[in-house]
């Protein structure tokens, strides 16, 4: 009997323990790169990226590239609302960039002096209205979110994308009652592609990402917010040159491309 | 018996051991500023977690308890086949990640899950986003613990006192009532409160399963969690009232019913 309850007392302990977010890939590295320009020493190492959770599909896709073009390097990526991310890296989580859906939680981390230079605007996204495929519920705007019987999630409003969810809302004169408060713009995706949830408020670029299973219903000009995102690499960054080449090449015309594919907008 | 004096590694081991579970407990009383910390534990969104969170853990150990107790009692006292099988699929919950266990719930009782799918169309019942969903990934995560405590419990009982109440004429539900359940009333005690425990701290499946939102389904847990981007203070505040209850129960426990020599 003691036996089990002490398993039972040390299981309680590390079920009530674990529940944050860690990093979501990661993998060895660390190879000389044979290749490169013969005048420059060749990128090489990996870096760590935060993200905001709408970058997802594109950042890996922009590692995947700069791996091809730079044997050698390597792109471990966390990506989770850039509130979140903005509180893990000031209080000390590893990271060489950072790409926040906002530039309130960019700033957050400019007042803390944790950026290497000043952040630049890279992209901007827009808001849409996810809906299951089909549209069985008939929405065709804000207005509909308001109706009885609804299911409608939003992201949180401490993070980017509900905020901009509530300015839209608010533009448009509705009040919506939530049935849950996401904790990042992909969770409320989620709920919707999974059909938890009859509409939520995404970007753009979110319900592009979701395929065939999500349709997404357009907010008009004068209610839309456009979310402007910036990018910087960290102070401390434990490899400078390789996190700078990320940065430039998501600003360049082949990186802003890249971003195009997804759905984002210009800065 | 005398205690031994540990040798100079072993003891150096131990208080590594113990610092890296007593660090995080003083970083935590650190980092409370004590000016605002009754202001920051009575905001309105920590009350309202907070009386969420008591009444979704004392939900889910009744639903452990009425569930529970009588799985434990099978298990120990009916040998049928495939019981392992059925006791480790019913403790699976102890190691398996909540969040893994927030997705299992949600493709059996989600709107299109196998079962509620069938809710919704023939009943109009929904249990995603709602306190009940809370209630419901909680005990799932916690009842196990219940489970696995009852019936070591039953297991030490001296089978001599059932055997005595069955030669008086006793019905077995009679035994069970009446010498049973009064014989494992401290296991049943520190199940319950371990239940009630793990409820209390119960995230990544009530986050998937159940949704946030204030007053409804936001726990404790996910009060802090999302406290932490915007009222750091207040996380913190609310994080030392969850290690000190936490650390309460475990003491206790240990004192008075978890005698381990």
């Amino acid at each position: 009997m003691h036996r089990l309850l002490t398993f039972a007392l040390a299981l309680v302990v590390v079920g009530c323990t674990c529940g944050g977010a860690g990093p979501a890939t990661s993998s060895p590295t660390a190879t000389i790169a044979p290749s490169g320009s013969p005048t420059q020493v060749p990128l090489a190492g990996s870096i760590t990226v935060f993200a905001g959770s709408s970058l997802t599909d594109a950042f890996k896709k922009a590692g995947d590239q700069l791996k091809v073009k730079n044997p050698g390097t390597d792109f471990v990526f966390n990506f989770g609302s850039s509130s979140t991310l903005a509180t893990q890296i000031i209080n000390g989580a590893p990271a060489d960039v950072f790409a926040s859906a906002d530039e309130a939680n960019m700033q957050k981390i400019v007042d803390a002096k944790l950026t290497e230079s000043a952040p630049a605007i890279f992209v901007s996204n827009r808001l849409q209205i996810a809906v299951a495929a089909g549209n069985p519920k008939q929405i065709t705007g804000l207005a509909d979110l308001a109706k009885p019987g609804l299911i409608v999630v939003l992201a949180a409003p401490t993070v980017p994308a509900g905020k901009y969810a509530l300015e839209a809302l608010q533009k448009a004169g509705v009040t919506v009652k939530p049935a849950s408060q996401e904790v990042d713009v992909r969770a409320v995706l989620n709920k919707v592609t999974l059909g938890e949830a009859d509409a939520g408020i995404v970007y753009v670029t979110d319900v592009k990402s979701a395929g065939a299973k999500v349709a997404g219903v357009d907010i008009p000009e004068q209610h839309q917010v456009v979310a402007r995102y910036p990018i910087a690499v960290v102070k401390e960054a434990k490899n400078p040159r390789l996190a700078k080449a990320y940065v430039d090449y998501l600003l360049s015309d082949d990186g802003q491309r890249l971003l195009a594919e997804f759905g984002f907008s210009k800065p | 018996m005398r205690a031994a004096r540990p040798p100079f590694a072993i003891a150096a081991l131990a208080a590594i051991g113990v610092l890296f579970f007593a660090l995080p407990l003083a970083g935590l009383i650190y980092r409370v500023s004590w000016q605002t910390a009754l202001s920051d534990l009575f905001t309105a969104e920590a009350l309202l977690a907070l009386r969420l969170s008591l009444f979704v853990s004392i939900a889910a150990t009744a639903l452990g308890l009425l569930l529970g107790v009588p799985l434990a009692w099978i298990y120990a006292r009916v040998a049928f086949p495939g019981r392992n099988v059925v006791r480790a699929l019913t403790t699976l919950p102890m190691v398996l990640p909540p969040v893994v266990g927030g997705v299992a719930l949600l493709v059996a009782f989600g709107r299109r899950g196998l079962v509620g799918e069938w809710l919704d169309a023939g009943f109009g019942l929904r249990i995603p986003f709602t306190t009940a969903a809370t209630v419901m990934a909680a005990t799932f995560v916690s009842m196990p613990f219940l489970v696995l405590t009852v019936e070591a419990g039953i297991r030490s009982i001296d089978h001599r006192y059932e055997e005595a109440a069955r030669t008086l004429g006793a019905s077995q539900w009679r035994i069970f009532r009446q010498v049973t359940l009064p014989l494992v009333a401290p296991s049943l005690f520190a199940g319950a409160v371990l239940c009630w425990a793990r409820a209390l701290g119960e995230f990544g499946a009530t986050i998937t399963f159940a949704g946030n939102l204030p007053g409804v389904t936001q726990t404790l847990p996910l009060a802090v969690y999302i406290a932490m981007e915007t009222r750091p203070e207040v996380a913190i505040a609310l994080s030392l009232v969850l290690l000190l209850v936490s650390l309460g129960v475990l003491v206790a426990l240990r004192d008075r019913y978890l005698r381990l020599d």
